[in-house]
């Protein structure tokens, strides 16, 4: 019944639909590509492909520092992107100093070296080729220290050995001395903030990985103050696309990137269309009640 | 006493870091090393006052039995569980001396079989209610309304191949009218701009009320004289 | 009331039974987190004690992670390993040598204060904490803001209006430019309140709204977008990592 008592027209039904009903469209478009196994290439967009060449262009041994400033509730977008730029930087022969300013991204860091850096790339020492320097506390106070001073921070890496055993932090003396920082996450603190406290002061490149709620965010950085944005499970996708024709071995492998994007199309196309319909209804509903107030006011 | 000393710090620590960006040398490049290194140890005190705030008020309400006080035992029960497992390294391969989130220790398996989960799936149940909302809420009632949707729709669409499929027969100079250019134009040109203007808007706000708490002008972080 | 008690039995028995299943096909860890991301998911029918279970449980789980992941990664080897490096010993022995910083018992004490918040008597205390987390953080801001955000946007902005490339004229390019200089000049118009939007003020405020509804429409896009992702991920969870029905 509708407020004037009377039986609910099939419009109005519609309209006001149970919304456990929505629910279920939105699971079974996310699902059936899952289920298929569908994957998408993505073309790179010149903001992706920026931060690509960027790192392509590295000289052997140069320093990247990898900020891993996420937790699991924007993993699914941000560590495919994780593992496409480590695993670029692996190929570049570069030097990777991984660290976290969020809690959540230390396990993260454990687990893209264990299961991405590792077993792909058997030659890289630790300590020698790459470090997990782990989690500290501090936002932008934090960025702010090591700005100045990296190792009155950072005294041990992650398993509690002193820095200055590792042949690759010898030349470490601040933020300074590094080619590189990409920031992967997009919340606080995040990217906003390593431009903030480290690129802009230290005139150090910065890159940055976020999540597709932050990517409209950060384009005011961009080209300036950002070398380069993947937002994204797009973002993602697309730098797998630009690894991918690059070094074509990685065309036989899964990228988590592209394995979301047919789910992210359907659901997308779905999104769209509950828009249109819904603004159908409204507007049949608005000219239905038009006409019974005789055209109204 | 109570307010003028907690004005004082904020002014000198303030004042201090703001001459350390433009007198980096001694003494001021110091201090603000200094107090960047003791703002980072306090932002860990402020994980254990959330973590003791959370013991108090749980088990305030088991003691007065308030509603759904089961579940607070539930709140204790993981608190207590997780915090063991991590400060005292249980199951570390590295023993105590390890990493703390070392692989196969039982911190990181709480981490990955709970933690993950729970915090995951609460983040994808947004997914949900943003559909829900798209279908009951999202009106194009006026040109402004339009004008945000027919935005999302080109975004929507360039982001996904079927934007590209609707629009390849626009070849040439047309090109660009395609639906991927124009999502990529619409972020990296009116997107742009819009957060810029919010951006600087923004900067503007911050660095008044930074000046204010600086100088004391702003004083609602003390509470009230009471507290 | 009694039927409504029997179905929640009856839910309680097969969610028991599935759960006994799944431990002994794919082990108990697994099982939990599937377990515990479909309470969660219960939400969406509507709320129940499965949901509740679970996100109390998220609320402790993820209040110690965060005390334990401080607690090592910064309290040990920077306040203790530093204020009396022998007292830290024991679990980071490479520290144990290092000169003593008494320095340190500031951040201690101040540290301690802030802990003070939790006593109704001496929770003033808590303030001097407080003022100084609040002084850094307005120091820190107030400088970088402004260099970041404020005098490098307008750097930014300051673009060529007319653009020429390696074959001439470059119309894209020049009409882009326009736009982004214009959209931020009217943007920030829209966001200037002194003076009354009339006039050509008007007009630059009415512009400046159109280009901020494509901002916020560009958001929504991508929201949507990072949602649903954070959707998918779980659905790769559920149906890859535990039922083994994708990749």
């Amino acid at each position: 019944m509708n407020g004037n008592g009377e039986q609910k027209s099939l419009v109005e039904r519609l309209q006001f639909i149970d919304r456990r009903i929505i629910f279920l469209f939105i699971a079974v478009a996310v699902v059936l590509p899952l289920l298929f196994g569908a994957t998408l290439k993505e073309e790179t967009t010149p903001i992706v492909q920026e931060l690509f060449d960027f790192i392509e262009h590295l000289p052997p041994d140069s320093r990247v520092l990898l900020s891993f400033d996420y937790g699991p509730t924007t993993a699914p977008e941000i560590q495919p992107m994780a593992d496409a730029i480590v695993r670029h930087c692996a190929e570049r022969d570069t030097r990777l100093y991984m660290m976290a300013i969020w809690a959540t991204g230390h396990n993260l860091t454990g687990s893209t070296i264990e299961e991405t850096l590792k077993p792909e790339f058997p030659g890289y020492v630790y300590g020698e080729d790459y470090i997990n320097l782990g989690y500290k506390a501090g936002n932008q106070g934090l960025i702010r220290l090591l700005f100045d001073d990296f190792k009155r921070m950072y005294s041990t890496d992650a398993n509690g050995t002193a820095i200055d055993e590792f042949p690759m932090m010898q030349q470490i003396k601040n933020l300074k001395n590094f080619d590189l920082i990409v920031s992967f996450g997009g919340g606080f603190p995040g990217i906003k903030e390593w431009v903030l406290y480290a690129g802009d002061p230290g005139n150090i490149p910065v890159g940055g990985g976020c999540t597709a709620v932050s990517a409209p965010l950060l384009y005011p950085y961009y080209p300036n103050q950002l070398v380069g944005i993947l937002g994204g499970a797009k973002g993602a996708a697309e730098y797998e696309n630009a690894l991918i024709t690059k070094y074509p071995a990685y065309g036989k492998k899964w990228m988590g990137g592209m394995s979301l994007m047919m789910s992210q199309a359907v659901s997308h196309v779905v999104i769209m269309l509950f828009i249109l319909f819904g603004n159908a209804l409204y507007f049949i509903l608005r000219a239905q009640r038009k006409l019974e107030t005789g055209g109204g006011e | 006493m109570k307010r003028t000393v907690p004005l004082l710090i904020t002014f000198i620590v303030g004042a201090v870091l703001i001459l350390a960006e433009f007198v980096p040398h001694e003494p001021f490049g110091n201090f603000g090393e200094d107090f960047s290194l003791y703002f980072d140890i306090i932002a860990v005190f402020a994980f254990l006052l959330g973590g003791g705030n959370l013991i108090r008020v749980h088990v305030t309400k088991v003691q007065r039995k308030k509603k759904d006080w089961p579940f607070s035992i539930v709140t204790l029960v993981g608190f207590l569980g997780m915090l063991a497992a991590g400060l005292l390294k249980i199951g570390n391969p590295d023993g105590i001396q390890g990493d703390v989130a070392k692989l196969g220790s039982l911190f990181n398996d709480l981490y990955m079989f709970i933690f993950t989960p729970l915090q995951a799936s609460m983040f994808a149940l947004l997914a949900f209610f943003v559909g829900s909302a798209s279908y009951r809420a999202f009106r194009a009632k006026n040109l402004d309304a339009t004008i945000l949707l027919v935005a999302a729709f080109v975004i929507l669409l360039g982001r996904t191949p079927f934007g590209l499929w609707l629009t390849s027969g626009l070849e040439g100079s047309l090109s660009f009218l395609q639906i991927p250019n124009l999502a990529n134009w619409i972020m990296g040109v009116p997107n742009l701009a819009g957060q810029r203007a919010i951006m600087i808007g923004i900067a503007l706000g911050v660095i008044s009320m930074s000046l204010r708490l600086i100088l004391g002008v702003e004083r609602t972080y003390l509470g009230q004289d009471n507290e | 009331m009694a039927a409504r008690n029997i179905a929640g039995y009856v839910v309680l028995a097969l969610i028991v039974i599935a759960f006994a299943i799944s431990v002994v096909l794919k082990g108990l860890l697994l099982t939990v987190g599937a377990f515990l991301t479909l309470f969660i998911f219960s939400f969406l029918y509507k709320d129940n004690p499965y949901y509740k279970f679970a996100e109390h449980l998220f609320v402790g789980v993820s209040a110690a992670y965060w005390m334990c992941m401080g607690f090592w990664g910064t309290m040990v080897p920077n306040l203790f390993g530093k204020l009396y490096p022998p007292m830290v010993g024991g679990v980071l022995p490479a520290l144990k040598d290092n000169p003593a910083e008494f320095h340190m018992v500031i951040p201690l004490i101040l540290g301690i204060m802030l802990l003070m918040r939790l006593s109704s008597k001496a929770g003033w205390i808590s303030k001097w904490a407080l003022a100084f987390i609040v002084g850094t953080t307005a120091g820190l801001n107030l400088v970088r803001y402004l260099r970041s955000d404020f005098i490098q946007q307008i750097n930014n902005t300051a673009l060529s209006l007319y653009v020429t490339g390696a074959t001439g004229f470059d119309l894209g390019a020049t009409v882009s430019n326009i736009v982004i200089f214009i959209g931020v000049m009217c943007g920030l118009i829209y966001f200037f309140f002194s003076k009354e939007h009339k006039g050509a003020f008007g007009v630059g405020a009415r512009t400046g709204i159109i280009v901020l509804m494509v901002t916020f429409g560009a958001s929504f896009g991508y929201t949507v977008m990072a949602r649903i992702s954070l959707l998918v991920g779980r659905m790769q969870f559920l149906f890859g990592d535990w039922l083994g029905m994708i990749r």
